[in-house]
């Protein structure tokens, strides 16, 4: 929409209109609020007072009225923002919506977030590509816990521009004491989050005063109106330097002679013939040619979208860095980060998920979770898991290394998502703190005996048998009698099972779900040294979680981890009972029993799957070992 | 730093080329209109010196002006694109039309069941549209990867939080993502494209005398013979064009003299009415759009 006073019809002046129009800058700023703060009445009236509605929404408004069951004698402008049919019958707002206005000034993306606890997720949503935002209070409700919380992800995803409103004054007789009281305190709470930059102005959506024009109710106020503070607020700039970033997104091979980066510059700006580096494998190299949207230039700018040539071929592909050589952002694979976490299922210390960056991957686990802040007392907590919309602080480690730098530095470099594994969801987002030095510390150790040539000292080939199924299906007594089978034919083998693991190194965990997930993890680690060692290892345990079996599938190379499905049925596990374990759960004298209380998650596509409801332990042990044949574990004539 | 206009096209060229690296079998659709022209022109510069890496989908209900058809064909023909015209021959065999069908029926046959029959034809992971959050209220939430269940149903709940420029393409088997890759741009930012890049789009968006019936407060030009006439109508000529282009029978033309980009960019800064406003399938309740997309329509 654009400002239509500015044109008179047949003007002549609407080239140099365009002219103008096209040389504003352009703001994105959020705004948030909690429940009935009466934030998208104030947004509705911030875009009709600066004149960019067209007459049409304005009808259709009027017509929304009679089907809301929202009352009120004039326009209602929440109306205009709220527009999910789920939303509207309830009146509230649940997703992020996005709002474009012009004024003469400035082109603006407007962010509307929702109020709701709930709903916080979708609030850093909006608040990450923000870069100046304004947050509601509602004067006769004062300061609370969602105003807290708003402020501190604003503060968290580095935007240091906010505007107050002290919104709903004519509720409140525009009483200057009121408005003072609400000013101090956020005054005091801001200063301790980081956020010294901050406009707090009194407002109210219904009478306008203040949104955009100075009202007359108000004569104690002495600052801008909202708008003009949105109109004149200058975003940052990065601080470091004006060196050049690009994450490379895209490699364009148009013919056999031409090999193109695509990306788009996030930082500084780029020279045809300028030295860059490439991360991480650190090769300097010269910019031969760059394609810019206008065609070939000498000289692109940051937020371009370009196409780079250079000098010499080297190897680069997507997820690669692009650098100025100076000031380079680290290169590491374990960091300290702040996340949010965005997923219904918790977050625990040891699970793994895809970590994705502007334009790279990686696996991640989160090694460690130091603690997660209360948001409205800002204290930490020590934690062993996060639930929807909790924040905390915890290390990340990666299997293979990237670029990165501190959020604040950078947000491009310092921010990535998790992505859960298995349903493909966005379940955190995060803003690195720092790189651990460890990972550049610690070099493994570089040993001229490796686990192939341990293994073929033992003469044969190392690999685990992982046995998962309910607690009672039969995985141990088979296991037991392939191990017998195997050590008779003179092979070098070892059994895990709940009972050894447990016991000793696993003392210190129970049956929640963050310990079985941590027990496994360890169970994984050492199943992986006993490989390294030579081993066949015969790995039997509920392991009742998708997500740690794959972790440890994936700790070994493809042909040493083979899952083997003991898939007896829970009622036959209940009949036999072999412990009392199904009785005692039963009647809750053991809680987080897996299959009773706590779920068992089956393998979609196991190595093998055993029924032992048919035969016997001794055929199915017969089973694998002629698998293990077919895999070319064991010699065929064994 | 850029301008305005550099800034979208770069962020447009930007998400043109993640769909491109994070999917196996995207495809632009392709609607003939000014927004598809835009898309395509931004698609052109984000994979130059190769060509457009993906095919284009045209969803055609056979009621499309017959100027979009002839305009489709000679864009295909000179930019070398690979052009998937597809049409839902069922609805066709059924006698489907917008007159004794109703609007609603013909719309979900000719257009949603199309669009989803075509894309699971092809086994499309990825399908690029032109929507623009400004258009209408339900819009204004959609998010730029936009996922899509194995029956295209769109959920707004389970939408993905999507931050800073970090698109989240993985998906399930079956699963597919609708990408927007003009969210961002308004109505307005669209036509100053057109004129800053002088691209190409049909005449129908230009003014001229077309021969149009009046229903409802909307103008319909009577693009060929199949139009059914009231008794008492007849079509008279009046200088009209196009805000958005659809099937003819149901896209209403409003009167206008401009017959120049730069005479439609003065129009729409003087206009009292915005653009959806011409498309009867967006009236018949408040939050309509919402439950078209809901069910798989764009």
């Amino acid at each position: 929409m654009v400002h239509r006073s500015e044109v008179r019809v047949g003007s002549p002046k609407i080239k140099k209109y365009l002219d103008q129009h096209l040389r504003k800058d352009r703001l994105r700023f959020v705004a948030c609020g909690s429940v009935d703060d009466g934030k998208s009445s104030l947004l509705g009236r911030l875009v009709f007072d600066s004149d960019g509605l067209y007459e049409d929404q304005i009808n259709s408004l009027k017509l929304d009225r009679k089907i809301s069951s929202k009352k009120g004698k004039i326009l209602d402008f929440s109306l205009l923002f709220d527009g999910l049919l789920a939303e509207r019958e309830q009146g509230i707002t649940i997703d992020v919506a996005y709002r474009y206005l012009s004024t003469k000034k400035r082109n603006f993306i407007i962010i509307d977030t929702p109020g709701h606890e709930q709903y916080t997720r979708n609030m850093a949503t909006g608040a990450s590509n923000a870069e100046a935002a304004i947050i509601l209070v509602d004067a006769r409700r004062g300061l609370l816990e969602q105003t807290r919380r708003h402020s501190f992800i604003i503060s968290l995803l580095g935007i240091k521009h906010v505007a107050v409103a002290v919104n709903k004054m004519d509720l409140v007789d525009w009483s200057q004491k009121i408005f003072q009281c609400i000013s101090d305190e956020y005054t005091s709470f801001a200063s301790k989050i980081g956020l010294t930059q901050t406009l707090i102005v009194p407002t109210s959506a219904v009478t306008g005063e203040n949104i955009c024009q100075i009202g007359n109710n108000t004569p104690w106020y002495e600052g801008g109106t909202l708008l003009d503070y949105l109109e004149n607020v200058k975003p940052d700039h990065k601080s470091f330097s004006s060196e050049f970033r690009m994450p490379v997104q895209w490699v364009n091979r148009a013919n056999q002679n031409f090999r193109g980066l695509c990306g788009t510059i996030s930082n500084g700006t780029l020279r045809v013939g300028q030295k860059i580096t490439a991360l991480p494998s650190d090769i300097v190299t010269t910019v031969e040619r760059i394609i810019s949207p206008r065609g070939d230039v000498d000289l692109a700018n940051e937020g371009t979208a370009i196409t780079l040539t250079l000098a010499n071929e080297i190897d680069i592909s997507r997820g690669d860095y692009l650098s100025g050589i100076k000031n380079k952002p680290e290169v590491t694979d374990q960091f300290k980060a702040t996340i949010v976490w965005m997923d219904k299922k918790p977050l625990f210390s040891g699970r793994i998920y895809i970590l994705r960056t502007s334009s790279g991957f990686a696996i991640a686990q989160i090694t460690s979770l130091h603690h997660k802040v209360d948001l409205s007392t800002l204290i930490s907590h020590s934690t062993k898991s996060l639930s929807l919309n909790e924040i905390g602080i915890c290390n990340i480690a990666l299997d293979r290394v990237i670029p990165l730098d501190n959020y604040k530095k950078d947000k491009e470099t310092g921010s990535f998502i998790l992505i859960d594994r298995s349903d493909c969801s966005t379940v955190a987002c995060g803003m690195v703190e720092h790189s651990l030095r460890r990972a550049q510390n610690i070099i493994p150790f570089k040993v001229h005996l490796d686990k192939k040539a341990r293994a073929s000292a033992n003469q044969q080939k190392a690999c685990v048998i992982w046995f998962t199924g309910l607690s009672g299906a039969g995985k141990s007594t088979i296991a037991d009698l392939v191990e017998y089978k195997l050590h008779s034919s003179g092979f070098k083998t070892m059994s895990l099972d709940g009972d050894n693991m447990r016991s000793g190194l696993n003392r210190d965990l129970g049956f929640t779900e963050a310990d079985r997930v941590e027990n496994i993890r360890r169970v994984a680690e050492v199943t992986k040294l006993m490989v390294d060692a030579g081993l066949i290892v015969l790995a039997s345990f509920i392991s009742p979680f998708r997500s740690e079996r794959q972790f440890a599938r994936d700790l070994l190379e493809e042909d040493e981890f083979y899952e083997v499905f003991i898939d007896t049925p829970i009622e036959i596990c209940e009949k036999r009972d072999p412990k009392g374990l199904y009785k005692k759960a039963k009647s809750g004298l053991l809680p987080n029993f897996t299959g009773i209380d706590s779920p068992y998650e089956e393998p979609a596509n196991p190595d093998l799957r055993l029924d032992t409801t048919e035969e016997e332990p001794e055929t199915q042990a017969n089973k694998i070992i002629s698998f293990l044949k077919e895999k070319g574990i064991l010699k065929w004539w064994l | 730093m850029p301008n305005h206009l550099e800034q979208l096209e770069s962020e447009s060229i930007f998400i043109l080329r993640e769909i491109v690296a994070q999917f196996r079998k995207p495809v632009m659709l392709y609607s003939v209109g000014k927004d598809s022209s835009v898309m395509l022109h931004l698609a052109e510069k984000a994979f130059f010196p190769a060509p457009i890496p993906f095919p284009v989908l045209h969803v055609d209900t056979t009621w499309k002006f017959k100027e979009m058809i002839s305009f489709r064909d000679r864009v295909a023909l000179d930019k070398k694109l690979e052009l998937i015209a597809y049409t839902n021959e069922e609805g066709i065999k059924k006698g489907i039309n917008p007159f004794s069908s109703g609007s609603a029926v013909y719309i979900e046959v000719m257009k949603t069941e199309a669009l989803k029959k075509a894309l699971d034809h092809y086994g499309f992971d990825a399908a690029i549209g032109g929507a623009r959050r400004d258009e209408e209220k339900s819009r204004a939430k959609e998010r730029i990867f936009s996922i899509r269940n194995s029956s295209h149903r769109w959920d707004p709940k389970r939408q993905r939080p999507e931050l800073w420029k970090i698109f989240n393409g993985k998906i399930k088997k079956d699963e597919s993502i609708r990408a927007f890759p003009l969210s961002n741009w308004t109505e307005f930012d669209v036509w100053h494209y057109i004129y800053e890049e002088k691209i190409d789009i049909p005449s129908l968006y230009f003014a001229k005398p077309r021969p149009v019936v009046r229903r409802e407060n909307t103008l319909i030009v009577v693009d060929d013979e199949r139009l059914p006439l009231e008794r008492n109508e007849s079509p008279i000529l009046r200088p009209v064009r196009f805000r958005s282009l659809g099937c003819y029978p149901l896209t209403g033309a409003v009167e206008s003299e401009a017959s120049t980009v730069l005479e439609i960019l003065e129009e729409m800064m003087l206009s009292k009415s915005s653009e959806r406003v011409g498309r009867l399938i967006d009236n018949d309740a408040g939050a309509s759009m919402e439950e078209k997309k809901q069910e798989g329509y764009f």
